[in-house]
């Protein structure tokens, strides 16, 4: 009996193989919109952990979070460095990180900010970052780079590089007066910290001394470097930063503190809430994507009843002598919907298949060119239960055919004359 | 006194929408090793008789019994296992399954019968054995060895596999509906000849349906449709 219908099918493997394809193609997108929304989520939950409030110049709290932790945007202003000072001191307080952005290197933002980073600052797990070669910086034109940097530019230690002016990729305005030199690589995390250059504050401002009026010094007027060593080179300004309390309770109060702070516009958010800012905004985004997936789920169950339903005619004649033999009707639509679970399921298989391969394949692109770390995790429970509830679908739609097979071999007994 | 293998008594068929009647039949009785020969022009309620032999319709009134069994008193599944146990059938084209081999479709039947598949051999293999011999028999064996497909056969050679695959596990009854009708003159003599000499080695009894009556004189008895159908028209 199994022999017979495998023999059947391999006998119209055309049409099964086109049904079991879309089908596939279906099953792939599903889970694969379904895999490609919990990893954008767990990337960007993990990129910031430990940090509980996060303070920037007055603005939309997402624009806070886009630009301070995943390097996406710019600010609107900056903060100056009392408040920064005030509000590090605060005893409520046990750690900060300044955060100064608005440089770039081929592409890569740059961070200037303190040893704080490399002490406090945490991801994923509560994991902290770990140097694969060399150590943090500690002279003026000292870079630390993200695994990231370092891979796609393929640089060493003791690399000099020229930071841009501005975030743009092309820039024409350099620092190039004044280059850097890499003296530590940061492991990979997975996180926006991959492609960032980090050098020290004092570097920043360094860096745009003289350059006062927005354009690079005249020529001639520009100091060297040994010239700048000597100078007071203490920020002014800087982009945001991120506080760490001692204790979560003081949350709430610190934070209406800050966004109330008299001498300066501030705004203080907590990272999470930001987040989940985020994830209201990028839902209807997600919820178009599966919507679309479901009507293509549709149309792959679809092509397989209308393929079932055309083939009928045709098998009319397997059907009579499937009876003369001594099959039942039942036996008969039997077969029918066993085909139907039989494709859905190995479309389902392919599909599988063809979205772990898809991931495979993807991820270090997906790394390189949106920063964007996937997890692969086998199906979860609640994946499976959608499969099986694919499958159950098949079921029901194999149920058609097979009551038209049922009502045909009635009718046509064994005696069909074609 | 040979063994009863059909016996019709007041069966009365028709359809249910239409109420028109398509077989009204007093008595028919056929006997063990009978080959009858069973005439009539299309629409006689021959294809009727045959459907209600073999379990695909039942009739409204009367008795019919196969085998001394009450085809009427068996549920629907009943009888579709009493149809592959004791009748073997030929049509009159297109017997085969295009994707199985030749002697695949010989021992079709017996996947779906334990009576005829004990009869056939023990084993799968003297299951196939049986298989082959019957179409050594029935005059096969070159397309066999060759291992042809059965798309490849001519009409005439796929009829012979059609046959082999009624016998196979000697069933009482053997029902041939025109097998020959798409056969030329002369391989009709020959395919009925050997499908003859099989049905007596298997010990069944041929029904043999035929509009043809130049192929009535090569059986014992005849009967035409015309004759005991009393339908109204």
């Amino acid at each position: 009996m199994v022999n017979l219908f495998i023999r059947s099918l391999w006998n119209r493997r055309g049409t099964a193989l086109l049904t079991i394809f879309s089908i596939s193609v279906s099953v792939t997108l599903l889970l694969g919109v379904e895999n490609i929304r919990k990893g954008v989520r767990t990337s960007f939950s993990s990129a910031v952990s430990g940090t509980d409030i996060i303070v920037g110049a007055r603005g939309g709290s997402l624009q806070l979070l886009l630009y301070s932790i995943f390097r996406i945007g710019n600010a609107p202003n900056n903060l100056s460095w009392e408040s920064y000072i005030e509000f590090n001191n605060d005893k409520r307080v046990k750690w900060t990180i300044p955060i100064s952005l608005g440089d770039s290197h081929r592409g890569f933002r740059v961070l200037g900010t303190n040893q704080n980073y490399f002490k406090y600052f945490r991801y994923g797990s509560k994991k902290k970052l770990g140097f694969s070669k060399g150590k943090s910086f500690s002279k003026l034109f000292d870079a630390v780079i993200g695994s990231e940097v370092a891979r796609n530019l393929n640089y060493q230690l003791n690399e000099d590089i020229i930071i841009a002016h501005g975030t743009g990729n092309k820039s024409f305005l350099k620092h190039d007066d004044r280059p850097f030199k890499v003296v530590g690589i940061l492991r990979p995390t997975g996180t926006p910290v991959d492609q960032t250059v980090h050098v020290s504050l004092e570097g920043i401002t360094a860096m745009h001394i003289d350059w006062e009026s927005g354009a690079p010094p005249m020529e001639g007027e520009s100091l060297s470097s040994e010239d700048i060593l000597k100078r007071d080179l203490k920020s002014e300004e800087i982009t945001s930063f991120l506080i760490g309390l001692k204790s979560k309770i003081h949350v709430f109060g610190l934070q209406r503190e800050i966004n109330t702070y008299k001498e300066e516009p501030l705004s203080a958010i907590m990272p999470g809430v930001a987040l989940q800012e985020l994830w209201n905004i990028l839902r209807t985004a997600e919820t178009g994507l599966r919507v679309i997936s479901w009507f293509v789920l549709f149309t792959g169950l679809l092509g397989m009843l209308t393929a079932l339903l055309s083939g009928l005619n045709e098998r009319r004649r397997e059907m009579a002598i499937l009876r003369s033999v001594g099959a039942g009707p039942s036996t008969i639509s039997f077969l029918l919907i066993f085909e139907a679970v039989f494709l859905t399921f190995t479309g389902i298989l392919f599909g599988l298949c063809f979205l772990y391969i898809t991931l495979f394949v993807s991820r270090p692109l997906l790394e390189t060119y949106f920063g964007l770390f996937l997890p692969i995790n086998p199906p979860s429970f609640k994946d499976l239960f959608l499969l099986g509830g694919i499958i159950l679908a098949a079921m029901f739609m194999g149920i058609i055919p097979a009551f038209k097979a049922y009502r045909q071999s009635l009718v046509d007994g064994m005696t069909i004359r074609l | 006194m040979a063994e009863t293998i059909l016996d019709f008594k007041n069966v009365c068929f028709s359809w249910k929408n239409s109420g028109r009647e398509l077989l009204n039949l007093p008595e028919l009785l056929v006997k063990q090793h009978d080959h009858v020969f069973l005439q009539g022009p299309s629409g006689s309620g021959k294809s009727t008789l045959l459907a209600l032999v073999g379990g695909i319709l039942v009739s409204e009134s009367g008795t019919l019994k196969v085998l001394g069994t009450e085809i009427k008193s068996l549920s629907s599944s009943a009888r579709d296992s009493f149809r592959v146990d004791h009748i073997g059938f030929i049509f009159q084209l297109f017997n085969l399954l295009p994707y199985l081999s030749i002697e695949e479709n010989v021992i079709l039947p017996l996947s779906f019968s334990k009576i005829r598949s004990k009869r056939a051999g023990r084993t799968k293999i003297d299951q196939v054995k049986e298989a082959h011999r019957l179409l050594k028999a029935l005059g096969l064996g070159e397309q066999l060895a060759e291992k042809s497909p059965v798309t490849e056969l001519s009409v005439g050679q796929q009829q012979r596999v059609a046959a082999a695959r009624a016998l196979i596990g000697n069933p009482e009854l053997i029902i041939a509906d025109e097998p020959t009708s798409a056969l030329d003159a002369d391989l009709r003599h020959s395919f009925l000849d050997l499908l003859f000499s099989e049905c007596k080695k298997a010990g069944s009894t041929l029904l043999f349906v035929s509009h043809d009556s130049s192929l009535s004189e090569l059986f014992k008895r005849k009967i035409s449709m015309d004759e005991i159908n009393n339908k109204v028209n």
